[in-house]
């Protein structure tokens, strides 16, 4: 199956019925499958007339209860981001699929890359957190795009779904599990004003049509959800509630993979990468060389640092110029050592062999 | 008043509204509400109500919000005919800015960003939504309440999209700039230069001359192409 694919089915499985998008290589084939699925299942797929209408409508669906989700790439990622900040503020469920390709600008349609990272967390304007996935295989595109409805709706946020076009187009097998887990929003309860939140800072979701009467503005608004745009206290207490959400349950979020602890040497990846370092570490056998493979890389799991307690250094191969590697320098004392490679292709083993060579 | 009439429950009906005064009304209705992005209230309103067919959706926006930045969205959603209601507040101004230039003030006219005269062609709204594709288009301005509010009703009971453009006054941001300071000149105007456009029709035929400044109301357009988030 292909891994644009498996995204769709995984989005089917976890009870996503509506669909609205905009082609865009190399994430059609995510938008035409979900064309011929989703009427089967009763739902509703519609091709808008460009990625800010995309992502308006499936906020619209979120609203009236539906899981909602739309795909695209780099140029269409960028226009999406004004309401991708309206999703934020009004909290609403939603997943987002970035299938990346080279950028800047039209770049490179059809070859892979890693460079939207950064600008999945701070693309709107505006201070706010975010939670983003990156799948390594086509079986995480199933699994992962599965679990990132469960966790917008679990914190009522836009979830990213961080691909690109290696594993968007390419085909293994897969495991496709009876059942996938569902978490579903809460809902609001009575007595709580819509804007509420419960003590883990989120509030129940007042869907549209059973009669709460919610207001949903992107403006600054208050507990009852009316603007309030000319309070600092209110914008205060609103915007830092909106970031805590998400940064307070940084270790709830995590999903990582750790190989060799104890190791002096550490690859962190995501995404395709990963592959060429496990296959590193299975060629040479040595157990001093560590892998910390991140599954979800926002909110960034900083704690997963800390499982290396003998790290001397920290190497990170990744498909854009150092982006992530940016955020691990923040968090450690040890060298962290970039190793971007644009263009297209992906590091290949060797030439991750040949960057530990270098380091002895 | 019309919602109302129509007998339409208020736990199913949505508000959807964009950026700019008229946008603001979405937020004093005790309805479900979903106040947008600027230029995106029908997209956001395609996602409800396509999603669920049962909710009656009413989008409020303006010319600027509706016609410059929402232009594209305007099209869509007069050709796909979505089964909703669009009320255009026409001011012909940015007024929530400030007073600014849109795509529908006067050729002429005085505003921030046109300040020696707006030298572009001033958009018709209605003539637009007729062409995109909408189900009833209608035109009336602020003096023509009783009109306005029939046309209303007709929209929210008529399937596929219903555009009821509503020429207002602006005093302070329109009519301050050009010579229409009180709100009574504002609406004394919208009195003496608006036609019904079935008037205007035959005037035309007959070989008449039409001042500029005339401005057609009246029903445009009421017709049945097939529309979409109707529940079958």
């Amino acid at each position: 199956m292909q891994g644009n694919i498996a995204c769709a089915e995984g989005a089917i499985a976890a009870g996503c019925r509506f669909f609205g998008g905009y082609p865009i290589t190399p994430s059609t084939e995510i938008a035409e499958h979900m064309a011929a699925k989703l009427p089967k299942v009763n739902g509703v797929f519609i091709q808008m007339e460009d990625e800010l209408a995309s992502m308006a409508s499936i906020i619209g669906a979120s609203w009236t209860g539906m899981r909602s989700m739309t795909a695209t790439s780099g140029p269409g990622f960028s226009l999406m981001m004004e309401n991708i900040g309206f999703a934020v503020m009004t909290e609403t469920p939603c997943v987002v699929v970035d299938i990346q390709r080279g950028g800047p600008s039209t770049g490179q349609p059809t070859m892979g890359a890693q460079g939207d990272m950064m600008q999945c967390r701070f693309g709107s304007h505006g201070d706010y957190s975010v939670i983003a996935l990156s799948p390594a295989s086509v079986q995480e595109m199933y699994e992962l795009t599965a679990k990132a409805f469960n966790l917008a709706d679990e914190f009522r946020i836009p979830v990213f779904l961080m691909s690109d076009e290696i594993i968007g187009h390419m085909r293994e097998r897969i495991d496709i599990p009876d059942q996938v887990p569902k978490v579903d929003r809460k809902p609001l309860q009575k007595g709580k004003l819509p804007f509420q939140a419960d003590d883990d800072l989120i509030p129940g979701f007042p869907r549209f049509g059973q009669g709460y009467g919610v207001h949903v503005t992107g403006l600054t608004h208050d507990e009852r959800g009316y603007p309030c745009a000319t309070s600092p206290g209110l914008h205060e207490e609103l915007v830092t509630r909106l970031v805590k959400k998400i940064e307070s349950a940084r270790d709830r979020i995590a999903d990582y993979s750790i190989t060799n602890p104890e190791a002096e040497t550490v690859f962190i990846s995501y995404g395709p990468p990963a592959r060429s370092v496990e296959q590193v570490i299975r060629d040479l056998g040595r157990d001093d060389i560590g892998h910390l493979r991140l599954r979800v890389v926002w909110p960034f799991p900083e704690s997963a640092l800390r499982k290396f307690a003998s790290a001397k250094r920290f190497l990170v191969p990744e498909l854009n110029l150092g982006q992530m590697a940016r955020e691990i320098e923040r968090h450690v004392d040890q060298p962290v050592i970039s190793i971007p490679k644009i263009g297209g292709n992906l590091h290949t083993p060797d030439e991750l062999k040949r960057e530990l060579e270098v380091l002895r | 008043m019309a919602v109302e009439e129509i007998g339409w429950k208020e736990e199913e009906t949505v508000f959807v509204s964009g950026i700019g005064c008229s946008s603001r009304a979405s937020g004093y209705i005790v309805t479900d509400s979903l106040h947008t992005t600027h230029g995106r209230a029908l997209a956001f309103a395609t996602g409800v109500k396509l999603s669920n067919p049962d909710l009656k959706v009413v989008v409020f926006t303006g010319d600027g919000d509706l016609a410059a930045i929402g232009g594209n969205h305007f099209i869509h959603a007069c050709r796909r005919n979505i089964d909703i209601t669009v009320i255009c507040m026409n001011n012909q101004i940015y007024g929530m800015t400030g007073g600014q230039g849109s795509p529908t003030t006067p050729t002429g006219a005085l505003s921030t960003t046109t300040p020696y005269g707006s030298k572009e062609p001033a958009f018709d709204l209605s003539e637009l939504a007729v062409a995109a594709g909408a189900n009833y288009v209608a035109r009336w301005t602020s003096y023509h309440v009783k009109e306005l509010t029939r046309a209303i009703l007709a929209g929210l009971r008529t399937p596929g999209l219903s555009f009821i453009e509503t020429m207002v006054q602006c005093p302070t941001n329109f009519g301050r700039r050009n010579k229409l300071r009180q709100v009574i000149d504002q609406v004394e105007y919208m009195k003496n230069h608006t036609v019904l456009r079935q008037k205007l029709d035959r005037l035309q035929e007959s070989g008449q001359k039409i001042p500029a400044d005339v401005i057609a109301i009246g029903e445009f357009i009421r017709r049945d192409r097939p529309a979409m988030g109707v529940r079958e």
